[in-house]
């Protein structure tokens, strides 16, 4: 088991910067998540703690211990790679078995662990077939029976189940979870699933353009987006954004003659006197469909209504820009034509930092 | 009534239309087929047909006179005939054994990406071009024992010059080093494909899981391309069985006939001796004896290819 501590850490592929100045602490047993699109540097990050790419400048500790120079093998770290990686003249037992073997493992040993490594991942069938005649997903439980046979410090995961089938993948998330709660071992897993993320995570790092964005645990990643892309990129749908124009008395939605006041949409005092110009954010979650007019935004019309099992889907438009909604409830009610803002759900964004507005600070 | 009849008409019509595109067909065919007849199946089967009499090309005169498997009784309790067998069995040992040798380490070394690696590839090639009547008589110069190259080479590195074509042993390595330099060039291409064909992410999950850049070679490099090498290794195998040009041209069977492989014998005994059905039944062993070496090897290459 290990504590990892990022310093500063940058990678460069020529002009490239793949990942730019990061510094993170993961603790000692924690799962942690790397989330963010595609090449946000997230996968990099994965590589260089595990020391398949060399950092350009920063640091990369284990228990306080540097580590930029030391080769893969030599961190202790086992990972699990996001295109199945098993070796195809192998049999399950012998991939399984390799890194014991290739670090000189006594038999009895390597038969034991082997035995409790099956028993975990119920792998006992399949020992003597090869790769190739088992399906995606039972061949990454193999590289992950692979990666923790050894006991490993470090448990590094690559997007190991975006290749497998969704019914599939579920299962194996559960399974992965609770394997890694019960090995206790620091994990790190990369993805750009959200539902992932939010699931498996103890924290989520929200990765941008090479930087962090936000760390925090899933809940606090979900309620305070710390910018526009981070309450956009979680949540789906995703959140809504919406310009807001001051006026006398309130906050008229751009394009819309809808203005939020005070008293009805209980909006924040420091929100109406702002001088900068700012974005709500509201997410499909947070916005009802309602008959009168009784909340925030219930001047909007609702557009189209769809109902999915059992939750109902809507739309709204304010200019041109077409919005949605979530509702719990099944069917639409009759005179149900209105939308409504949840006022906890409304979220203040710098319309030009993308950043989010909490309270303003004094200029 | 009428309805049957045009039914049956059209499928008259039909199938002569249809047999007519199969006469078409073999029209076109038929040139190629006739020249492969001719090429190859009419001389293997007169091949087969000679060796079982006592006949021979220069004297067509004399006649055919069928002494069944006399040839072969002849041939088979010929002591010269096992000399010439263990002769071909060392050369082909070597040249394979180091012609694999040497084109999986080379080939192992040039898988990376480099500055100049198609120039590399491209004069590779120059020696698997040249026939190997070329190179016989090229290496038969450099290998002069008065004013080769190599004996240059080997005098002023401080050893004594070396009769290179004049003992049975030293030509049998010259002969293999003139075999290895046309022909490792070849292994050298296929295991590097074969090396390269090998995804990154395999090496990278080896170096998680600890292996040494040995023993990576050893248990995923070489296993993981053995199916190609191996087709390498049987077609090395087959051509260097039947290697006779080479040997003509660098030491023509010499000193005496201690350099004279099988194929080599077959060539003799038909074009110099003119013992056409003791020749033809010569050369029925040696194809009988490469369809077995093939036929196993083969197979071990069809168990090989299951796994995958």
């Amino acid at each position: 088991m290990a504590e990892i501590e990022l310093k500063n850490l940058s990678v460069e592929f020529g002009a490239f910067k793949a990942v730019d100045d990061v510094s993170l602490t993961v603790k000692d047993g924690e799962f942690v998540v790397y989330l963010g699109p595609s090449g946000c540097g997230k996968t990099t990050t994965l590589r260089c703690i595990a020391g398949l790419v060399k950092a350009t400048s920063g640091d990369v500790l284990f228990d306080g211990r540097r580590v930029n120079e030391l080769s893969p093998s030599e961190r202790n770290i086992a990972m699990v790679f996001q295109f199945v990686s098993l070796y195809p003249h192998l049999t399950i037992r012998e991939n399984i078995a390799f890194p014991l073997k290739a670090r000189g493992t006594p038999r009895a040993e390597i038969a034991r662990k082997l035995e409790w490594v099956t028993g975990v991942f119920k792998l006992g069938d399949e020992l003597n077939r090869y790769p190739a005649a088992l399906p995606p997903g039972a061949r990454q439980k193999v590289a992950l029976a692979r990666a923790v046979i050894r006991n490993p410090a470090v448990l590094l995961l690559d997007e190991p189940l975006s290749a497998i089938d969704e019914q599939f993948r579920e299962e194996m998330r559960w399974e992965l979870g609770h394997l890694q709660r019960q090995l206790g071992v620091t994990t790190i897993y990369v993805t750009h699933d959200q539902r992932e993320a939010m699931s498996l995570a103890d924290r989520i790092v929200l990765m941008n353009n090479s930087r962090i964005v936000q760390v925090g645990d899933p809940d606090s990643i979900f309620l305070q987006p710390v910018d526009i892309f981070a309450g956009q990129f979680i949540g789906s749908p995703s959140m809504n954004l919406i310009d807001l124009v001051p006026v006398d008395g309130g906050l008229r939605l751009a394009d819309s003659g809808v203005t939020l006041t005070a008293q009805r949409h209980s909006l924040p005092d420091w929100a109406l006197k702002s001088r900068r110009k700012l974005k709500l954010g509201i997410r499909p979650l947070n916005v009802h469909l309602v008959e009168d007019e009784t909340g925030a935004g219930s001047d909007i019309a609702v557009d189209d209504v769809f109902s999915v099992g059992r939750e109902r889907f809507f739309t709204f438009r304010i200019g041109d820009t077409i919005h949605q909604g979530v509702d719990k409830r099944g069917k639409r009610a009759a005179g149900e034509g209105r939308v409504h803002f949840d006022p906890d759900g409304l979220l203040f964004f710098d319309a030009e930092t993308g950043r989010r507005v909490v309270a303003e600070e004094r200029p | 009534m009428t309805a049957a009849a045009t039914t049956h008409e059209t499928r008259q019509a039909e199938l002569k239309k249809r047999s007519s595109g199969r006469l078409m067909i073999f029209g076109f065919l038929s040139p190629t087929l006739a020249i492969l007849l001719f090429m190859v199946a009419y001389p293997f089967f007169s091949l087969v047909y000679y060796s079982f009499f006592n006949f021979s090309a220069l004297r067509p005169e004399a006649g055919m006179k069928p002494i069944g498997f006399k040839n072969y009784a002849f041939l088979l309790s010929d002591p010269e005939l096992w000399d010439r067998f263990v002769f071909t069995g060392k050369f082909v040992f070597l040249c394979v054994a180091l012609q694999m040798l040497i084109g999986i380490f080379v080939g192992y070394q040039l898988q990376k990406n480099f500055r100049g690696r198609d120039l590399v590839f491209t004069l590779l090639m120059m020696p698997m071009m040249l026939s190997p009547v070329v190179v016989g008589f090229l290496w038969r110069y450099m290998f002069n024992s008065e004013w080769g190259v190599i004996n240059f080479l080997v005098s002023s590195a401080g050893f004594p010059k070396i009769d290179w074509l004049g003992q049975t042993n030293a030509a049998l390595w010259a002969a293999v080093i003139a075999d290895t330099w046309m022909w490792t060039p070849f292994i050298i291409l296929l295991a590097t494909a074969a090396f390269r064909g090998i995804p990154e992410t395999i090496y990278e999950s080896a170096e998680v899981d600890g292996a040494s850049a040995a023993y990576t070679f050893f248990r995923i490099t070489l296993p993981m391309s053995a199916p190609v090498l191996f087709i390498a290794l049987i077609l090395r195998l087959i051509d260097s069985f039947k290697q006779y040009d080479l040997f003509f041209a660098l030491t023509g069977g010499g000193p005496g006939s201690s350099t004279m492989t099988v194929s080599f014998a077959v060539a003799k005994t038909a074009f110099s001796y003119f013992y056409t059905g003791e020749a033809s039944a010569l050369a029925v062993i040696l194809l009988l004896i490469i369809i077995g070496l093939s036929m196993i090897l083969v197979r071990h290459l069809g168990k090989m290819g299951e796994k995958y």
